[in-house]
């Protein structure tokens, strides 16, 4: 199928907005009609024809207008895209994944031709034809790694290994649910995850830790994890709370179907051969409640799922003050039918909602 | 299915070094490309050793960057169980085998302004790539290389020939030692170690790091442990619900894989920790050989290492 790129924005007037493609592919993603942190991971290969999951690195009708929206964060916000000075080696293998990928997965809108270290890179959607040459620096308008993070969809960070943990060393990430590269460049996996609760009595970073180290070559893995947006705002930073935080309050009952999105990251982990780094992906897709709603298995489930979260988790994804609302909203949209297991809609399975 | 992504492979060379080292050239069935890999970074060689399959781990001494073969060497153990002697012995040019892909567990820390090699007998492997992986970054290392003698120096005269200033050798024959205390006492400050080599070299550099103050993570290290023979023993499969017995010759891992268990594993050394499993019962003595677990953890009775542990005893019933 030939991609048509939406022209929209994610901030100001909003005009960001889902196909019936996008909502029918939507990585909707509670399993069974409740939710707990697991360790949920499976193999990344592949998927479902036209699934999130089909190709290596998903790109979709939101591209363009996701990568004009980066290039803005990055111009106000330098510090959005940093790697600390061991990690070029593993910029260079992100970026030989990207376009590898890229070209392969999508051969009609991307082409790499190699001839030694001379590559020769063409991005149609984004009108870029460059030569370069592989490892040097001084042949690309940026470092490796935010020249091809500025051309590819979700935040990217970059995972140095050593001394059995992971490290925060490089990143490029706009596109974030209220966390900071910034804040967290060169913690270990257990420093920037201490936010996070309830998980770690679990012992879930241990286990997560554990699995993410003997990822391998060749093997890599993936899993969904989601919070709440009120409007279609991909820079959900700390650094801009004080712009985003406020339009939570702007919620209405009349407006909540528009306004209120599920916010799905489709994260992905690779191990990176030349630097034996690890890049982990996280890719974030938005979609308006009124949109989810219009799957009757989605509905039912995430009303049962909002209403029955522990107070924590709703407090730590930021809508415990918007909750009553949304249960308002999703409970006309939940009839008490039971679920298929799965993230799939299965939308000519499913019964249709009983009014 | 366990370990890493199989590669199917051809020998391309089989290159005797000297009395006891082999080299081989493994090149990709049907053409194309092998993965890229880093410095340190290790394959395990599947061999089909009659009715015994062998999967040993071996260093990957070839260019990181050259993606049209991998070479590795092989030192010949008249002890041990048969592996490298499979691999001196039977496998000729033309062989197709399978490999895994490169997994690294003894990784340069890019971070370091200097990296300071030690390096034991056929330990040298793993450092012929990182030289390689570092020359084209233009980074500062040195390597110290000891071997038992001139004639079982395995790649000494490349080493000092593309590197005269930055490789020293020494030979036990001529009484030849590294001046270890001298040699970590003039490093600049950002200098990491790294060592690979016999147990009581790791162990010596390890002592002598932590004695003169350095800091535990600017000490690296690698040894393969080989798993080695022992008396037979039998093992209950909980949840597989199978009573094996572990041969003399072969190992817990290997006696789980041929009975159809499908366990995790990675390095087969005793290093990665892949293949932990939880000891459910036990009624005797279990023989630790693994660098993975702690010493409380092997004092416990609670875990065992399959790939190079062994039992004695009675009972031993596992969580597999």
């Amino acid at each position: 199928m030939t991609l048509q790129f939406n022209d929209e924005t994610f901030r100001e007037d909003y005009s960001f907005h889902n196909s019936q493609r996008a909502i029918n592919r939507f990585p909707f993603p509670f399993d069974k009609d409740s939710y707990m942190y697991a360790v949920n991971m499976e193999q990344h290969r592949g998927g479902p024809a036209d699934s999130v999951y089909e190709k290596r690195f998903d790109v979709d009708e939101h591209y363009v207008s996701e990568m004009r929206d980066r290039a803005l964060v990055l111009a106000d916000d330098p510090l959005r895209c940093q790697s600390l000075p061991h990690m070029t080696l593993a910029g260079w293998d992100l970026l030989e994944l990207i376009m590898v990928s890229k070209s392969e997965d999508y051969p009609d809108l991307f082409q790499l031709h190699r001839n030694g270290d001379q590559w020769h890179w063409i991005n149609k959607p984004l009108g870029i034809d460059d030569t370069f040459t592989f490892m040097d620096e001084t042949t690309l308008p940026y470092g490796p790694m935010e020249y091809i993070t500025r051309q590819a969809q979700g935040d990217f960070c970059v995972l140095d290994q050593r001394d059995d943990n992971l490290w925060m060393d490089a990143g490029t990430v706009t596109t974030q649910a209220d966390w900071s590269l910034d804040f967290d460049i060169g913690m270990n996996f257990f420093e920037w995850h201490a936010p996070v609760p309830l998980a770690h009595e679990k012992g879930i970073f241990v286990r997560a830790l554990k699995f993410l180290l003997n990822i391998q070559q060749g093997a890599p893995a993936r899993r969904l994890n989601w919070t709440m947006t009120v409007n279609p705002l991909l820079d959900t930073s700390p650094e801009n709370y004080h712009k985003w935080g406020v339009q939570k309050g702007t919620i209405t009952p009349e407006n909540i179907g528009a306004k209120q999105h599920l916010r799905v990251e489709l994260q992905t982990f690779y191990r990176l051969p030349r630097s034996n780094a690890l890049v982990f992906p996280i890719r974030c897709y938005l979609c308006a409640f009124q949109d989810i709603v219009t799957m009757p298995k989605w509905g039912r489930r995430l009303h049962r799922v909002i209403r029955d979260l522990p107070e924590e988790l709703a407090t730590y994804k930021g809508f415990i003050d918007n909750r009553p609302m949304m249960l308002d909203y999703l409970s006309k949209f939940d009839d008490g039918l039971p679920t298929s297991n799965g993230i799939w809609p299965e939308k000519d399975s499913e019964p249709p909602l009983q009014v | 299915m366990s370990g890493a992504e199989k590669i199917a492979v051809r020998v391309a060379e089989v290159t005797a070094l000297n009395a006891l080292v082999t080299r081989f050239r493994f090149e990709p069935v049907g053409g194309g490309l092998l993965p890229t890999f880093s410095g340190g970074a290790h394959t395990v060689v599947e061999m089909q050793d009659g009715e015994v399959k062998r999967l040993n781990p071996y260093s990957l001494m070839s260019d990181p960057f050259d993606q049209t073969a991998y070479t590795i060497s092989v030192r010949r153990d008249d002890e041990g169980r048969g592996g490298s002697l499979f691999m001196h012995e039977n496998v000729k040019v033309g062989d197709e085998m399978v490999i895994s892909n490169p997994v690294n567990l003894f990784s340069l820390d890019l971070r370091a302004r200097k990296h300071l090699m030690i390096a034991g007998g056929i330990g040298i492997t793993p450092f012929l790539a990182q030289i390689k992986q570092l020359d084209r970054a233009h980074g500062n290392w040195e390597l110290h290389y000891s071997c038992r003698s001139e004639a079982l120096g395995s790649y000494v005269d490349y080493l000092t020939a593309t590197h005269p200033n930055d490789v020293n050798v020494y030979y036990d024959d001529q009484k030849q030692a590294i001046d270890l205390e001298n040699l970590l006492d003039g490093q600049p400050l950002g200098t990491h170690i790294y060592v690979c080599g016999p147990k009581g070299m790791i162990n010596w550099v390890r002592a002598k790091a932590d004695a003169l103050g350095w800091p535990r993570e600017a000490v690296h290290y690698e040894e393969f442990l080989a798993p080695q023979p022992g008396k037979p023993f039998e093992v209950k499969l909980a949840v597989s619900n199978k009573v094996i017995q572990v041969g003399e010759q072969e190992s817990l891992l290997e006696a789980m894989e041929r009975v159809g268990v499908d366990a995790p594993y990675l390095c087969r050394g005793g290093a990665c920790g892949m293949c932990e499993t939880r000891v459910i019962d036990y009624a005797g003595n279990f023989i630790h050989r693994d660098h993975w677990l702690e010493d409380d953890e092997h004092a416990s009775g609670e875990k065992i290492m399959p790939c190079v542990s062994r039992f004695e005893g009675k009972t031993l019933v596992l969580d597999r």
